[in-house]
């Protein structure tokens, strides 16, 4: 099976042009001069200049990237800690509990979660704005990064971390010096996951926003809701093309890193 | 002691952000919607002791949950979810497997880079992939355009703020998370245990539906409940493409408390779209675990 | 080597001035139901190389995880130098450990894995490099300093695995398994290393191994253990001439068994029934004063037996026996004899000369023999 067969081809190439095509259309059609999405009438980049000048959607996707920045990095820290605390922290009192919580948020309905994290907001009195944004968007976040992070530390060697302390280290610094640089790959993936879910969030953020911090999704999504618009199509794949291009790279780099850290571990 | 911080920090945001916000929102389930700030009594008012206390969860009742039973538009916004659901897991699986079982048989070298390529998708916002069908299955959108030039139809198909608008969009949006475990279930294939089948005498189609296919359960059991369970309580597709005539219980939450300001019933309708999909959320994880116990 | 140089014995245990290094002073662990240390007391002495030998699930690696630090015990104390360090963390303990996998750090340099305990000590910074440089020479590793570890092979690991555990200078260096990884060949030349070496640096060493062959090449004193307890402590030589027991007798290398009782011939002579029909077993100078009709084991190994097509005339122990299989082994070929009562005996011969005149041959009629001192009687 050197080869593939006319029908894996096919299957293959259907499949990704099912995956692919409707964005590739947003992005071409986000070069339209015409008003009317639909209708072609030549090309023009006047959509991209509007939306340079619309001062809202600028606001907003400034609110988005602080929050998506400062959510992901406080998410990142806990859900190290946690993953840490779950894969090596021995037994303490409530650790099922403590499991549940880290894996329900990852199944359960965006709905559910973001009306509970506003009742609560509500009831102790929190104005909603960028902090409860930033509060629910890391809650989410670092359940993420708990679950990339331990699926890391579970298949590593613990006798390089019982090395270090043979070695003098304490905890600390064998964390620090051994365990930390190992796992640094999961932890950027990690950080990266929390990153972009923050960005791409519109539910919970429409419930712990308040009217004075909106993101980016909750504009677009008010916008798109009624029709569509040359606008958020030259926005939309800007959004594309940022994606494409760090996905892009990342994935090159840590392929590098990866086929690395394979050659590393078969050896140890 | 620095064990005890590293455990307790995590925890406690955990119980402060999930825990307790989803014992309110049970809480608030019981409670009777009023027309003031907050919009529900009774409130906990501790300054009261004990009296405050019996007072308070002696308001309680399950009057919100019986009016979601009399009230048509709930049982059917929760089965119409559940029919969707199933219907697009199964559409999902169908549309998916051709193109895991094409990429787990593609040449080696190919793999990494098509396996970038499913997952590309998942990284470019969920919104903006729902949004871009609008164009294309609006009245005068391309695809129309493209039947009616065809000469398939010649009349403009009404598919945008339809069901099956909603379809598409689940289908194309949760496809990575079906092609995905699906793939890494057939990869694991060993070519020649398909030599073996053939040798003995299967047909190519017998080798497939006989080894292959039971072979990837696991990927097709671990693909179905990563699309099912989100799609119970799917909002941005209904909403963005389904119309007024799409109902469903996300859907509907939402409106309950973002239009009615019906916190009681939004919670109540929060409450039980839960408790529907617990079953399947054990379910899920139990496989895993059999799964992960089974490769040790 | 020190201990195996008639001229200057190397025995402090058999000093009774002598101070252990170590001393395990009723030891008990257990982890939850299961009893992995049961009540063990040895004492293990300064530039000792003591092999701790089992079956996997004995419990050896346990007693070295507790010396390391990993463990603590439930019940007893583990002594070093005189001070108790049952309590102290591994980190503050003059003890270093090579680990079976090795366990070095991926994302650090041979040079870096070797300094990494160093940088922990309270060594000079400026004295750091010599001391790396010295261990890179003690186990020929300084052509690869700057490699990482997964660019260098197999063997050359176990070097820096070994190089990283001295380079801080233990009191006592613990190796769990070190040669398990390697094929025979490099292990058998790497065992002849580690000896090498822990007489150039002086250090004590504690070796967990399964490999009885390992044990028996490297070690000063072998401990056989069995399920949580020490069957027995001996030298090597001790250990395999007269075992203490029959699970000793059976583990370290081949032996027939003999089960019959004894009749005491008086003057450390006895002889002993093993079956209908048999001529008894004559045993002479046996340490052990049995009453007669005890019930004992008879150990003899396999190389201890004759065989021959005439019985011969200057053996106590005479016996016929028919030969079932052989194992042609190269060196020397193994004999399965049954005897008229139905018991297998295993003896085994040297090949002295190049081809096989094929004396004996399957289903062939040979006699057995052996000397009245040959064996031992086991009441274990």
């Amino acid at each position: 099976m050197r080869r593939l067969s006319w029908f894996n081809a096919t299957s293959l190439t259907l499949g990704f042009a099912f995956l692919y095509m409707p964005m590739v259309i947003l992005v071409i059609y986000s070069f339209n001069e015409s008003k009317l999405v639909t209708v072609w009438a030549g090309f023009s980049t006047k959509w991209y200049g509007e939306l340079f000048r619309n001062e809202a959607f600028l606001d907003a996707a400034w609110v988005t990237l602080r929050v998506a920045i400062f959510s992901s990095t406080l998410a990142t820290i806990l859900g190290t800690a946690a993953a840490y605390v779950l894969v090596r922290g021995g037994k303490f009192f409530g650790k099922t509990l403590f499991s549940g919580m880290i894996y329900a948020p990852l199944v359960m309905p965006d709905v559910i979660l973001g009306l509970s994290l506003l009742l609560l907001f509500i009831s102790v009195g929190l104005d909603r704005g960028m902090l409860t944004i930033i509060l629910a968007h890391t809650t989410f976040s670092m359940c993420y990064v708990a679950v990339v992070v331990s699926s890391r530390l579970v298949s590593f060697d613990r006798s390089l971390e019982e090395a270090a302390y043979d070695l003098g280290c304490t905890p600390w610094d064998a964390f620090r010096s051994v365990t930390l640089p190992i796992i640094a790959p999961a932890v950027i993936s990690g950080w990266l996951l929390g990153f972009t879910l923050s960005l791409d969030d519109l539910v919970i953020a429409s419930f712990a926003a308040g009217p004075a911090s909106t993101t980016l999704p909750i504009k677009i999504f008010s916008a798109v809701r009624l029709g569509v618009s040359p606008e958020i199509n030259a926005l939309s794949s800007i959004l594309i093309g940022l994606v494409t291009i760090g996905v892009i790279s990342f994935s090159i780099t840590t392929k590098r890193a990866a086929i690395r850290r394979m050659r590393e571990e078969n050896a140890t | 002691m620095k064990r005890a911080a590293l455990i307790l920090l995590p925890y406690s945001w955990l119980v402060v952000l999930f825990l307790v916000p989803f014992i309110i929102v049970v809480k608030i389930s019981l409670s009777d919607p009023a027309l003031s700030i907050p919009p529900y009594s009774p409130t906990l008012d501790l300054s009261a002791g004990w009296a405050g206390l019996t007072s308070f969860f002696g308001a309680l009742d399950f009057d919100n949950f019986r009016f979601l039973t009399t009230d048509n538009l709930y049982w059917m916004a929760y089965l119409s979810s559940l029919k969707i659901a199933v219907i697009s897991t199964f559409v999902a699986l169908l549309v998916a497997y051709p193109i895991a079982y094409g990429m787990a048989r593609a040449p080696e070298e190919w793999r990494p880079t098509l396996l970038m390529l499913v997952i590309l998708p998942f990284w470019s916002s969920f919104l903006i992939r729902v949004y871009s069908w609008k164009a294309i299955l609006a009245n005068e959108g391309l695809l129309n355009q493209l039947l009616l030039w065809i000469g398939v139809i010649s009349e403009p198909l009404t598919i945008l703020n339809t069901p099956t608008a909603v379809y598409i969009g689940i289908v194309y949006t949760y496809l990575p998370f079906m092609v995905l475990p699906l793939y890494s279930a057939l990869e694991k294939l060993d070519t020649s245990l398909l030599e073996a089948a053939e040798d003995l005498g299967c047909t190519r189609f017998q080798a497939f539906w006989l080894v292959t296919f039971p072979l990837s359960r696991n990927g097709i059991i671990a693909g179905c409940f990563l699309v099912f369970i989100p799609v119970m309580g799917e909002f941005v597709i209904p909403a963005l493409l389904g119309g007024s005539q799409t109902l469903m219980i996300g859907k509907v939450l939402w409106e309950e408390f973002f239009s009615n300001r019906d916190w009681p019933v939004a919670s109540a309708v929060a409450v039980i779209l839960l408790a529907i999909l617990v079953i399947p959320i054990v379910l899920f994880q139990r496989n895993e675990e059999k799964q992960r116990e089974a490769e040790g | 080597m020190a201990h195996s140089n008639p001229q200057d014995v190397f025995a402090p245990w058999t000093d009774p001035d002598a101070k252990p290094l170590i001393r395990f002073a009723n030891v008990t662990k257990r982890f939850g139901d299961f009893t992995a240390i049961d009540d063990l007391t040895i004492d293990i002495y300064e530039r000792e190389f003591f092999a701790l030998l089992g079956p996997s699930g004995c419990g050896k690696t346990t007693i070295m995880r507790m010396l390391a630090g990993f463990e603590t015990p439930t019940e007893g104390t583990i002594e070093l130098d005189g001070r108790d360090i049952a309590r102290v963390p591994p980190n503050l303990r003059p003890v270093n450990m090579m680990f079976q996998s090795y366990a070095l750090f991926p994302h650090l340099s041979v040079w870096d894995n070797i300094a990494f305990g160093l940088k922990r000590s309270d060594m000079a910074k400026d004295e750091i490099p010599a001391r790396v440089e010295e261990m890179l020479r003690l186990t020929r590793l300084d052509r690869f300093a700057k490699r990482k570890p997964h660019q260098i092979s197999g063997g050359q690991r176990q070097r820096v695995a070994l190089a990283r555990a001295l380079a801080k200078a233990p009191k006592l260096l613990l190796l769990d398994e070190p040669l398990g990884a390697l094929d025979k060949k490099l292990r058998e030349e790497t065992q002849f290393e580690l000896m090498d070496i822990q007489e150039k640096t002086g250090t004590t060493f504690v070796i967990v191994t399964h490999d009885q062959e390992e044990a028996m090449t490297v070690a000063s004193r072998v401990a056989v253990m069995d399920h949580g307890k020490i069957k027995q402590v001996d030298t090597p030589a001790h250990i395999y001439e007269t075992p203490a027991s029959t699970y000793v007798a059976d583990f370290i290398g081949d032996v027939n068994l003999f089960r019959g009782t004894a009749t005491a011939r008086g003057d450390g002579t006895y002889s002993i029934d093993y079956g209908e029909g048999s001529a008894p077993i004559e045993v002479s100078e046996c340490d052990l004063s049995l009453e007669t009709g005890a019930s004992v084991t008879f150990a003899i190994r396999p190389e201890k037996i004759r065989v021959s097509s005439e019985p011969p005339e200057d053996r106590d122990n005479v016996v016929e026996g028919t030969i079932i299989d052989i194992g042609y082994l190269g060196n020397l070929s193994t004999y399965h004899v049954e005897l008229p009562g139905g018991q297998m005996v295993k003896a085994s011969m040297t090949n002295a000369t190049r081809l096989s005149r094929r004396d004996f041959t399957w289903e062939d009629k040979i006699w057995l023999s052996f000397r009245s001192s040959a064996g031992v009687v086991l009441t274990e």
